[in-house]
């Protein structure tokens, strides 16, 4: 418990609040206050324990004081009368014995021969007769050691006004009072009885002291009894709630550790199935379920493993003949000179229709090894500069045949992360092409940059960008931003899906941002150390140009555009929390983005300033360190690919 | 003279459709179609280089690949269907030099088996020394052997030649797309496992501690490089 207690402790310590009241008074309140809070919250059984506790001490209490207080009240009635009886028994013997005296002179000297007589008719208890004329007291012996004074002086005077009759105004009257005093026996609880006595003209006042000694101890012995029986009841009733409801609780929090066990992957946990109650229910229930889901799992996985197979075995088959195919379309391709030109021209599709059947065939089994869960990241220690800069040297041949310029903004220091290099340069090959594909003649700016923990590579077009919403559906497979576009390169429109896959493999993200007329950008953020959470990005998803892009365009389109002042799009995405995929956040998030684009202007077409007429050109040389293609490998080219 | 070629292939098609290939491109080919008359068949025809298919009946072609490899330091080239991790890496382990993924040039393969028998140009006398004091080893150029304490080391060509690239500029960083544009004699960069795996190989070759490498370094993130005196 003391560890449990010290485990608590450390825990406080870690929260600022408690942290600030350490070494102080509040601290063991505090802690007993949330550990007190934490159990109640997390234990049923304890809350059914304190609850039935509560309940049943203020009911048994309430029970224990009213029978406790009428059983009392029983005792000191019946004392009180049987003493009411014993006093004008006692009075009566002494006028008639009094009367019996003709003498009045007798009648005083003979006091105490009648108090001897009344006192041995007592049960223990003692007897006072004073005399009012004289007021001389001769009370009688009682049966121990008496102190005549005490016995008398312990009469209370109220009491002895109103059997003297100097309170009621004249005649006295038989009254009674509980007092507690010592007469030679410590202090006692006593009933003390006064009757007045009349006496031919003397008036005397005859008093019984009962002692309450009997009745105390039976009124203790009854208050103590009730108190035990009731604690002992409320303890029970504590006891029998923590056992019911143990009997209950137990086989939850058998079926919840059932559970999640079954969860971390023992598909053969089950729960212990005894007698037919509903508890048995509960657990044959819980069995069925996980016989179901193992069942369920078992077939889901013989299936991915039949998925994988097929892959695989798909991947041979059809890659074998397609590889005599392949060989045999070049021959005649080789050749296609010499053929009718009908003959030559098939041939040419022949040989053009195989290049795309064998990409089609490559990405679907790709896609397929993703969906399968069989693909692996191969990650080691790569510099990501060279792979930017030998991707963007590869693809220049496509990006001169369409006439555009590709940009690279690529640090001259080495940015080392543990990523799976050929998926890297797939993704980027995806993206550039992409961008190449998309972006009307217009420069491309390809930004790689590293932070402590994440690289990011941003590929931005300025071409015809996307439509609002289009930007999750560039992930898509197969999807099309506008199916009657002629393709160039020839895409199989699986590329951006893989790429995402990709991305997702290495733990990254792969993010778009468009918004029609301004171009789009790709963002393809990995983590440094494989295998590391992603909070943020080194760059940002929508480029820092967009405004100004949007400034021309409003331009261009004259006044009718309207506010002339870009409004500010937040400048850092907030880090997804891990609920979140990160495509799906930054998407909300552009989305979110969209809001702030003037209607106007965001469907303007872009009036189109020609890619050379330099209007587009200051936006991308203005960049800082930028450098062409080929820079760094040392190859000699031209800083303009168009 | 025309260089002799094994294709291992159980493809009758493939077969003689490579077979059309090479004798166009000048080579002469002989077909073997099952993994365990591969063997036999290479002792007979004692070709230059081997095309060896992956996926063959009766012995895999890892297996065959093996066995050659205890015979012969001659090229293989492996003709995979897969390009996946585990099946590239696991036949470059048990010892061929180069793949190709299937479908292929044909083009591309005909490169690939050039770049691999183009050796024994070089016949400058070139004697080479790389490695820590204490642990070095000589590198004969035109004999192509390799020593360590006057032992010969039994190198494959290939192996071989990525030794020489790397001692002929000690203390100079070769990226892997260096190595292979200079040893395997891809123009663009390719697949960096081939550098990888081979290096491996040849470290279990020449070090005396392949875990903790002192003649062939790594240089994280960019590569690998000589170690020397």
């Amino acid at each position: 418990m003391s560890t449990w207690l010290r485990a608590q402790y450390r825990y406080l310590r870690q929260r600022p609040l408690v942290r600030a009241l350490r070494r102080t008074v509040g601290e063991r309140v505090v802690l007993a206050w949330v550990t007190g809070r934490r159990a109640w919250r997390r234990s049923l059984q304890l809350r059914m324990v304190v609850i039935t506790l509560l309940v049943s001490g203020v009911l048994v209490g309430a029970f224990g004081v009213v029978v406790a207080s009428m059983i009392t009240e029983g005792l000191v009635n019946a004392k009180v009368t049987s003493a009411r009886e014993q006093v004008s028994q006692g009075a009566k013997t002494m006028g008639q014995q009094l009367d019996a005296i003709k003498d009045p002179l007798d009648v005083r000297t003979s006091i105490p021969g009648v108090l001897a007589r009344l006192s041995a008719n007592t049960e223990g208890a003692s007897v006072a007769i004073i005399s009012d004329d004289e007021d001389t007291s001769t009370p009688s012996p009682p049966q121990a050691s008496v102190n005549n004074a005490q016995t008398v002086d312990a009469i209370p005077h109220s009491l002895r006004g109103y059997v003297s009759g100097a309170r009621t105004g004249g005649t006295g009257v038989v009254a009674h009072q509980f007092i507690t005093a010592d007469l030679g026996d410590g202090d006692e609880p006593y009933l003390v009885y006064g009757s007045p006595v009349t006496v031919s003209n003397d008036q005397f006042e005859l008093y019984y002291f009962f002692p309450l000694n009997t009745e105390q101890q039976a009124a203790d012995l009854v208050r103590t009894t009730v108190v035990a029986t009731g604690v002992a009841l409320v303890v029970l009733l504590a006891a029998l709630a923590a056992l019911t409801t143990r009997l209950v609780v137990q086989p939850v929090r058998t079926a919840a550790r059932t559970a999640q066990r079954l969860s971390a992957g023992l598909l053969d946990q089950r729960m212990e199935v005894r007698g037919e109650d509903d508890l048995a229910l509960l657990a044959a229930s819980f069995n069925q379920m996980a016989e179901n889901l193992q069942r369920q799992i078992i077939r889901l996985e013989e299936m991915s493993r039949l998925q994988r197979r097929f892959t695989s075995d798909v991947s041979h088959e059809l890659r074998t003949p397609l590889t005599t195919v392949r060989m045999a379309a070049d021959l005649i391709y080789a050749e296609r000179d010499e053929f009718d030109p009908a003959m030559a021209r098939s041939a040419e599709l022949l040989h053009a229709e195989l290049d795309r059947f064998e990409e089609l065939l490559t990405d679907l089994l790709e896609i397929s090894r993703f969906d399968a869960g069989f693909a692996v990241l191969d990650a080691e220690p790569t510099d990501v500069g060279p792979i930017v800069e030998s991707v963007t040297e590869r693809l220049s041949p496509l990006a001169q045949r369409c006439g555009v310029r590709i940009d690279l903004n690529v640090p001259a220091a080495p940015v080392i992360a543990e990523v799976d290099p050929r998926r890297v340069e797939r993704v980027l090959r995806n993206l550039v092409g992409n961008a190449v594909e998309h972006a009307e003649a217009r420069p491309i700016v390809v930004t790689l940059h590293a932070d402590e923990v994440a690289v990011a590579i941003t590929v931005r077009d300025h071409g015809i960008g996307l439509n609002t919403g289009e930007e999750k559906l560039v992930f898509n497979r197969f999807w099309r931003a506008d199916p009657s576009r002629a393709r160039q390169t020839g895409g199989t429109g699986l590329g951006l899906s893989i790429a995402l896959e990709d991305a997702r493999l290495h733990g990254g993200w792969l993010e778009a941002w468009g918004a029609p007329g301004r171009g789009a950008q790709f963002r393809l953020t990995l983590p440094l150390r494989a295998g590391d959470r992603l909070t943020s990005s080194p760059l940002r998803l929508i480029p820092p140009d967009a405004d100004s892009v949007r400034a021309r365009l409003a331009l261009t389109a004259g006044p009718a555009a309207g506010d002339p002042s870009p409004t500010v799009v937040p400048s850092v995405a907030l880090p997804p929390s891990a609920d979140y995929l990160p495509t799906d956040f930054a998407i909300d998030y552009v989305a979110g983005g969209y809001l702030v684009v003037d209607p106007a202007v965001g469907d303007q077409k872009p009036a189109g300033p020609s890619p050379r007429d330099g209007a587009v050109g200051p936006l991308a040389d203005s960049a800082p360190g930028q450098r062409h293609p080929g820079d760094r490998a040392g190859l000699a080219r031209g800083s303009h690919h168009a | 003279m025309r260089a002799r070629v094994l294709v291992v292939d159980d493809d009758p098609a493939l077969a003689e459709m490579l077979g059309i290939v090479l004798r166009s491109e000048g080579f002469l080919p002989s077909f073997v179609a099952d993994g365990e008359r591969a063997l036999g068949a290479f002792r007979e025809a004692r070709p230059d280089i081997v095309l060896l298919d992956l996926m063959l009946p009766g012995m895999s072609g890892i297996d065959v690949c093996r066995a050659i490899r205890s015979e012969s330091g001659i090229p293989i080239v492996m003709l995979t269907a897969k390009s996946d991790t585990v099946d590239v890496v696991l036949g470059l382990e048990s010892g061929a030099d180069d793949y190709v993924v299937k479908p292929f040039k044909p083009k591309e393969l005909v490169a690939r088996m050039r770049a691999r028998l183009r050796r024994g140009e070089d016949v400058t006398p070139e004697l080479l020394t790389i490695g820590p004091n204490g642990n070095q080893i000589t590198i004969d150029v035109p004999a192509h052997t390799v020593s360590r304490d006057g032992e010969e080391v039994k190198l494959t060509p290939l192996e071989f030649d990525l030794l020489v690239a790397l001692a002929r500029k000690p203390r100079q960083v070769f990226t892997r797309e260096v190595l292979l544009e200079q040893v395997w004699g891809y123009r663009h960069a390719a697949d960096t496992r081939l550098v990888n795996v081979h290096v491996q190989r040849l470290r279990a070759k020449i070090e005396p501690d392949p875990e903790r490498p002192e003649i062939i370094l790594t240089v994280r993130g960019v590569g690998y490089k000589a170690g020397t005196g």
